[in-house]
């Protein structure tokens, strides 16, 4: 019998370039679907042809919270709620760079949604990837902003009595130019996603509907990642450019995937920059 | 270096102490301000934001404090100098995320008018009750530095030097001012750009794959890269190592908190600034800061016009504390008199320093005002008289307080 082939320990993975792979293992539990929103956002990274030393990502805390530190760009892991205002900073500080802000929805809805609408309103070129595992998971399976209806939570023990905020329609009508929503199931279709978002001027967000084995499928009895993979199989539905108003998700419900909004409108800092190159026209006149 | 000429509007102004820090953050060469309205600090943002486009400094009214706070401390990671204005409510909203710049070893400037509190308080008027949470505010081991300005005039020139230490130490700094200094109006003048030094930032210049964010220098501060460059940075507020990675044993906990403090207490000679007048042979030294140091002025003229022998120690560093100095001082005199808006802080940490040598005398203001300066001078001839060592911070009891609570104050009169 022929000794076993030694393996080339010299094979690179193609991600390997975008990961931190000396931080790898990372801490998501088996059947968590943060690593395939990574997964689609490093295959979009390369798809977009941007320059990677002018990307930032930015996170807040919590399980999506750990992205930054994963990817290998100018990654910053930020105080809870704040990566979008910390991201504006970025921004403004040198407009140069692309920001993403990449993180949960407790941290992007709940503790940081006053961020969220006002960049939305503002316009700020960035885009969010809000990973929505409809519950707290860092913390052990609380009640989060997107936890449906009825659905249990370690703080909703008799089924959550708020309703969801429906996050594409949230950021529709505060004014972001691309909002699009995809399961972990759908990565192809959510790499594309991400890349066109990547390429737009301007506040997109693409929602990342994922499963949480640990905690949302375990306190719901909804089995494991794999039955999660399959609800979304089977009660996912593409419907391009919907109304954001009907894109609520109720306890197992259909869930409406697809781009929903496209559009065009100047950026924070095409404004400033319109309303600088005119006082500073007003400024040589008084001279 | 020398400040660039074009962020520097040289020139003999009438101008209050809010607009002059604003244009000492422009001419030190902050290109970000990230602001909340807020009373009584609007016209150090308003003045950042008329004349900061003209010399290339952005600016964003954010949505919150929470928001502004975390907006400067991401454009400072940009690579521009930055900083936020606020007040008493915004100051403790801020309280997380500079903690989060003191982990990350972020400059910036934090400009507090200091207003009554707790609270919304007296949003109008003055108060020096934030000493204490600008150095203990937000939760976990970090030292930061706080200074505190006088007048209009020192608002230009110390909103400079706090810019300066935050790049020299990469820190938070505060300016720690109040509502009367930042109302007053005074000249103020503003030197030609070369008369003003400014401390540019310490990039890194080595190869770029062997950057280590968070690998000190020699003086326990390390050189900064900014974003955008391919440096690849990873930061956290997580404790972390010399790569910025997280790291959760003991040992590591113990080494970079240790640094975080270090950095600043053994650098402390460098950084504290004071004024001292006449404490050579005085038997009282009145120990005061920001506005309460203008008003103890004249209670100190007043005590040596009746022949008692009084020095001034003003605290124009307040954070790090000077506790040698004032160690050294309570060996030579009797007592110390400390006058401050509030009901006692910084009396405290002078009781802390002085080891039972000396008394030391709280002189406390409720605030929405200043002190009368015949209590300054009151409090003072009583610590010349006092012959024991009184245990602890004794409460000097003020005209108002008499007013107020002895002789029957009517509320609604």
């Amino acid at each position: 019998m022929s000794p076993l082939k030694t393996i080339d320990s010299k094979i690179v993975h193609p991600m390997d370039n975008l990961l931190r792979m000396e931080r790898i293992p990372h801490i998501w539990c088996p059947s968590c679907g943060i690593g395939l929103a990574v997964t689609a956002f490093t295959a979009a990274l390369e798809k977009a042809k941007i320059d990677l030393n002018k990307v930032a990502i930015v996170s807040g805390i919590g399980c999506t919270g750990r992205v930054a530190g994963y990817t290998k760009l100018d990654s910053f892991h930020t105080t809870h709620g704040r990566p979008i205002a910390f991201g504006t900073g970025i921004k403004i500080g040198n407009p140069e760079i692309k920001v993403v802000v990449f993180s949960g929805d407790g941290d992007l809805i709940a503790i940081g949604g006053n961020h969220f609408i006002h960049a939305a309103r503002r316009n700020i070129d960035m885009l969010v990837v809000c990973v929505n595992n409809f519950i707290y998971a860092m913390t052990g399976g609380q009640v989060a902003p997107t936890t449906p209806l009825a659905a249990y939570a370690t703080t909703s023990p008799y089924g959550c009595v708020e309703p969801p905020f429906n996050i594409p329609y949230l950021a529709d009508s505060s004014g972001a130019v691309y909002v699009a929503r995809w399961t972990t199931l759908h990565i192809r279709r959510l790499t594309n996603s991400i890349t066109e978002a990547l390429n737009k001027r301007g506040f997109s967000v693409v929602e990342v509907i994922s499963p949480c084995g640990m905690y949302y499928s375990r306190i719901n009895k909804l089995g494991d990642g794999l039955d999660m993979m399959k609800f979304y199989h089977d009660n996912a539905e593409i419907r391009h450019g919907e109304d954001t108003k009907n894109l609520g998700i109720g306890f197992q419900t259909k869930i409406i995937v697809g781009k929903f909004v496209d559009r065009e409108r100047p950026t924070y800092m095409d404004s400033y920059n319109k309303w600088l190159s005119e006082i500073k026209t007003e400024e040589k006149l008084r001279k | 270096m020398k400040a660039n000429p074009k962020d520097v509007n040289t020139g003999v102004y009438y101008i209050d102490g809010d607009v002059s820090s604003g244009y000492g953050a422009l001419a030190a060469g902050c290109k970000f301000v990230g602001g909340y309205p807020i009373t009584p600090s609007t016209e150090a943002f308003e003045a950042v934001c008329r004349r900061g486009p003209l010399v290339g400094a952005m600016f964003i009214q954010m949505e919150d404090e929470l928001g502004s706070i975390a907006s400067v401390v991401g454009a400072s990671w940009a690579g521009v100098k930055s900083m936020t204005i606020t007040s008493g409510p915004g100051f403790s909203l801020m309280m997380e995320t500079i903690g989060f710049g003191a982990m990350l070893e972020t400059p910036f400037v934090l400009l507090n008018i200091q207003r009554g509190g707790p609270s919304t308080g007296v949003p109008t008027k003055t108060g020096q009750a934030d000493m204490m949470q600008s150095r203990w505010g937000s939760h976990g081991d970090y030292e930061l530095i706080a200074i505190s300005p006088d007048s209009p005039q020192e608002m230009f020139d110390y909103t400079i030097k706090a810019f300066n230490l935050a790049e020299r130490y990469r820190c938070p700094v505060m300016i720690m001012s109040d509502e009367c200094v930042g109302h007053m109006t005074e000249k103020v003048v503003i030197p030609p750009a070369d008369e003003i030094e400014v401390e540019p930032r310490r990039f890194y210049d080595g190869p770029i794959n062997e950057y280590l964010p968070f690998k000190p220098d020699e003086d326990l501060v390390p050189p900064m890269v900014k974003a955008g460059d391919g440096y690849k940075l990873y930061i956290t507020g997580l404790i972390h190592d010399e790569r910025g990675y997280s790291i959760k044993n003991e040992e590591y906990k113990f080494i970079y908190t240790k640094r975080l403090v270090d950095k600043i207490r053994l650098n402390k000679d460098k950084i504290i600034e004071l004024k001292e007048e006449e404490t050579d042979d005085a038997e009282v030294v009145v120990v005061s800061y920001g506005i309460s140091s203008r008003v103890a002025v004249r209670g100190i003229e007043k005590a040596r016009e009746k022949g008692i022998k009084v020095g001034s120690l003003r605290l124009v560093t307040v954070w790090p504390f000077p506790d040698e100095k004032i160690a050294e001082l309570a060996k030579t005199i009797k007592a110390f008199v400390v006058p401050e808006i509030n009901y006692g802080q910084i009396a405290f940490e002078v009781e802390r320093c002085s080891h039972g040598e000396a008394n030391v005398i709280l002189v406390p203001h409720g605030g929405a005002g200043v002190h009368n300066p015949d209590d300054i001078c009151d409090a003072i001839e009583y610590a010349a008289k006092e012959k024991k060592r009184i245990e602890g911070v004794i409460e000097y009891k003020t005209k108002l307080e008499k007013l107020v609570f002895e002789e029957g104050y009517k509320l609604h009169e």
